[in-house]
């Protein structure tokens, strides 16, 4: 996979006199992980929010797969190729865990049908199937999500979202709460992912976003602040100034 | 099944035939309501559980399966009651044709409401749904020439029901009570289709966590109007209901009174569960039944015991005996 999947060009957004993003100008191509990050407050959520339809920017323009996204309400994105997870788990908790990934597949082709089963419907079972397992929770399909591990419900989330199969996956923190082991059981699953689509992340954890990305974005006050490999972002030294300096420890 | 992870293997029961009677929902419900006029203490009493049973089985689709707290249900009852009324005694249109286009324009009214309550949220979709049944009750008690005014809708009496080449004589009470239960049993039958169906798991998605469905694919608005288009189709029927068998429609039904009386019901049987409406129902009326017996303010009394059953049995009479015996969701 090559070329350009996702473009932003000029994106900003203003919230009342504050402004969150200014003039942020960046392409994403095809089928590589890349990795946003900053300190806290620089933009990143915001910009997310952006790219997955949830926030409308106040200026700029987004492209994906060359067709403008701006406009699009936020259902839409997902039926663009477009699925994300959230910085804090968003799941559905009193719905079992196959009931959580069966309706995200069913939202591309029978939202409004009121008149077929919904358990009868095998190519979407076989599809929530296929998603859970690529996450590793295909043993947990008849329990609540809700009883779930904090772990776990990170992994039924991407699988929320992969089930759609998004050609860019957007993944907000996927590893925030998670102890040790379950980061690691995490960095596994993100490393299969990004074997076979388009990974876009943000993480706090630095060490495993210089080892896992092919490329970062720094943001900084709303600001692009870098752009390039894991390795120049290391030695650059604005970065290490404003970010990594606080951060090396992490992970 | 094709394989142990389907989600079929999910949805089916444990094993056992009482498993498999309680999957059959709506036979059950049915089957219950069917010798009801002999558990209770007079028939009058059963055909209100099932009219009112209708009405808060629609208004549970909107609250308990979709989580929309909506203060307006008595729109649709009323509304459906009157078009039934005005078609039969109006138009001296066939009873079962006004039924159809009673619920056909209720529909109408439910998408009219729902276009501008569905775009609100929490207490304000609470209020606006309040507002807009005012406005119809209004609209009822000025409209006199067609409504009867305040002195409700009269002059239409449905003495015979035929149907298919059946004709049955509609004043027995035997008879009307079957009637109307064969009504009762065609709304059960479709609100369970709604619910097995994909969009049965849309509205639950949309309870659950409303980001999450908009976040994956669902247009939420929209899904919000279908939903509260349906249960209002669904409560009207029980207007028609209620018209065909009181032979007037008062005005007072259209009233939030009777719109908070609904949301009482639902929450004494079970919001989430089949067949709670018609236990909430049941529960509501026999207090009433009882209680107006010793004194004319029965609401302080009925008004405490539902205190009591927020507070203590949040899942209703029915979820919590369901709960109780272990019963899954798919079952209730």
């Amino acid at each position: 996979m090559s070329g350009e999947l996702l473009r932003a060009d000029g994106i900003g957004k203003r919230f009342g006199g504050f402004t969150a993003l200014e003039d942020i100008t960046v392409s994403f191509a095809a089928g590589q992980l890349t990795s946003i990050i900053g300190p806290n407050g620089a933009g990143k959520s915001t910009f997310f929010n952006i790219l997955s339809g949830a926030l409308r920017p106040s200026s700029g323009r987004l492209h994906f797969r060359g067709r403008e996204l701006n406009g699009l309400p936020q259902h839409r994105f997902v039926h663009q190729g477009i699925s994300r997870s959230y910085q804090i788990t968003n799941i559905f908790p009193d719905l079992t865990v196959h009931e959580n990934v069966r309706v995200a597949a069913q939202a591309l082709t029978v939202s409004y049908d009121i008149w077929r089963n919904r358990a009868r419907l095998p190519e979407l079972n076989a599809k929530a199937d296929a998603a859970l397992d690529a996450v590793g929770l295909l043993g947990k399909l008849g329990e609540l999500a809700k009883f779930l591990s904090h772990g776990q419900q990170r992994a039924l989330e991407i699988a929320i979202a992969l089930v759609s199969e998004p050609e860019l996956l957007l993944l907000d923190e996927p590893t925030a709460g998670m102890g040790p082991e379950e980061t690691k059981d995490m960095v596994a699953l993100l490393e299969r992912l990004a074997d076979k689509r388009t990974v876009l992340l943000v993480e706090h954890k630095m060490k495993m976003v210089l080892g896992l990305s092919k490329r970062v974005v720094v943001l900084h006050h709303g600001r692009l602040l870098a752009d390039g490999a894991p390795d120049d972002i290391r030695s650059n030294p604005e970065v290490r100034r404003v970010y990594l300096g606080q951060s090396e420890g992490y992970g | 099944m094709t394989s142990p992870s389907s989600g079929e293997a999910v949805a089916k029961p444990a094993s056992g035939s009482l498993s498999w009677l309680l999957e059959q929902r709506v036979l059950m419900s049915v089957a219950v309501l069917a010798v009801l006029p002999w558990l209770l203490p007079s028939q009058a009493l059963a055909v209100n559980v099932l009219i009112y049973g209708v009405v808060v089985m629609g208004y549970n689709l909107l609250f308990g399966y979709t989580g929309l707290l909506s203060f307006g249900q008595a729109a649709f009852f009323g509304a459906g009651a009157y078009f039934t009324g005005i078609a039969i005694g109006r138009y001296g249109v066939p009873w079962f044709l006004a039924v159809a286009i009673a619920v056909l324009l209720s529909t109408c009214l439910a998408a009219a409401i729902g276009i501008v309550s569905t775009r609100t949220r929490g207490i304000y979709f609470a209020m606006v749904t309040l507002a807009l049944a005012q406005l119809v009750y209004y609209v009822a008690l000025q409209a006199s020439s067609f409504t009867g005014g305040e002195n409700g809708l009269r002059g239409f009496t449905v003495d015979r029901i035929s149907l298919f080449g059946l004709s049955v004589n509609f004043l027995d009470p035997v008879n009307k009570y079957y009637v109307l239960m064969a009504l009762a049993a065609l709304a059960m039958w479709f609100q369970s289709r709604i619910l097995n169906s994909p969009f049965g798991a849309v509205i639950e998605a949309i309870r659950e966590n409303e980001q999450r469905a908009r976040a994956c694919g669902y247009n939420v608005e929209r899904s919000k109007l279908i939903v509260f288009m349906l249960s209002g189709a669904i409560s009207s029927l029980g207007g028609c209901m209620l018209a065909l068998h009181l032979s007037i429609v008062p005005l007072d039904i259209l009233h939030y009174q009777t719109s908070g009386m609904i949301v009482m019901m639902v929450l004494l049987g079970g919001a989430r569960s089949f067949f709670g409406p018609f236990v909430g129902a049941a529960t509501f009326l026999i207090l009433e039944d009882v209680i107006s017996v010793w004194t004319p303010h029965w609401q302080i009394f009925v008004g405490a015991i539902f205190v009591l059953f927020v507070l203590f049995l949040p899942k209703g009479i029915w979820g919590t005996l369901l709960d109780t015996l272990g019963i899954g969701k798919a079952r209730r």
